[in-house]
């Protein structure tokens, strides 16, 4: 595979979580990074368990307690980094970025009972501003062709197509100078 | 039934040729394993017939390989085409380091194309 492009522009500095907001149902949604508790975990288990199938891509996440749990012990690993949006005790929201090389890769799932209230765009914005501050300088994700809600976020947000080729397209996102970074 | 499993060395390709050769062994099916040159990969095809062999070799199970020159995608489908084979088999995809399902070019090539039925191992 060809190396990804980047843009030599450097993004929006997006503020780093935690941060509070009121989302588009008057629900009151705190981000903060993931604290690696028990607690969190768990709740974190207890919504991928309640995701609905129809809404994975590419296989994630997967569809199985004891798979959920392996998958998220990889992605929740201390080189990661995760933003959780919660409701009260219960996660609403989960983006994650896992190092890969020079880069990290970027997915981030919204539980169906709380789509198409504003809650990605604030909670991928959180992660990035999270990541920018821990010294991420690229960040590059994949998603299906066919989501344009999902392509328009991350446009939105600022990642730009690298690779329209494949199945999935590929979008990428820099963050930081070389020499800014950490 | 008449079977042909494509590998190009990939991880995905091999885990397709452990699990495909298992299956051979069980259901006595006629197994053609065709080594295809997959540019992504650095494995030499000597270094995957060996991996080939040893695996058929692994589970008593006889089978006749081959080497497909030219575009991987295309030469599978014509060969599974035209010699009259039933199935054509290939790894499943790769994995990002999010755990994502990443299928190649190969694969994706033959699921468009193929008139033949197509199994992708996972």
């Amino acid at each position: 595979m060809s190396p990804r492009t980047y843009s030599e522009a450097v993004a929006d500095p997006y503020e780093a979580p935690p941060l509070s907001f009121t989302d588009g149902d008057n629900r009151t949604i705190e981000l903060r990074a993931y604290d690696g508790s028990d607690e969190e975990l768990e709740a974190l288990v207890e919504m991928y368990d309640a995701f609905d199938p129809s809404d994975r891509a590419q296989g994630i996440p997967p569809g199985r307690e004891d798979r959920i749990r392996d998958w998220l012990d990889n992605i929740l690993g201390d080189d990661c980094l995760n933003v959780v949006a919660w409701s009260d005790d219960e996660v609403a929201g989960h983006a994650t970025l896992v190092p890969d090389g020079d880069a990290y890769e970027l997915a981030i799932f919204v539980h169906q009972d709380y789509q198409r209230a504003g809650i990605g765009t604030r909670l991928i914005k959180a992660l990035l501003g999270h990541g920018r501050e821990s010294g991420v300088e690229k960040v590059w994700l994949t998603v299906e062709r066919w989501n344009r809600a999902a392509v328009g976020l991350y446009k939105t947000v600022g990642f730009e197509t690298s690779d329209a080729e494949s199945f999935e397209l590929e979008m990428t996102i820099r963050l930081s100078e070389p020499d800014e970074a950490a | 039934m008449k079977v042909l499993l494509g590998i190009g060395g990939s991880d995905d390709s091999i885990r397709a040729l452990e699990k495909t050769v298992e299956r051979t062994a069980d259901a006595g099916d006629d197994l053609t394993i065709a080594v295809v040159d997959n540019p992504a990969v650095e494995r030499s095809r000597e270094d995957i017939e060996t991996t080939v062999g040893d695996v058929l070799g692994d589970h008593g199970v006889d089978a006749t390989v081959l080497r497909l020159d030219g575009d991987p995608g295309s030469a599978l489908v014509d060969l599974a085409e035209n010699e009259g084979f039933e199935q054509l088999v290939l790894g499943g995809g790769q994995r990002s380091p999010m755990g994502k399902i990443q299928i190649g070019n190969i694969a994706e090539f033959v699921l468009l194309n193929s008139h033949v039925t197509v199994t992708l191992v996972r």
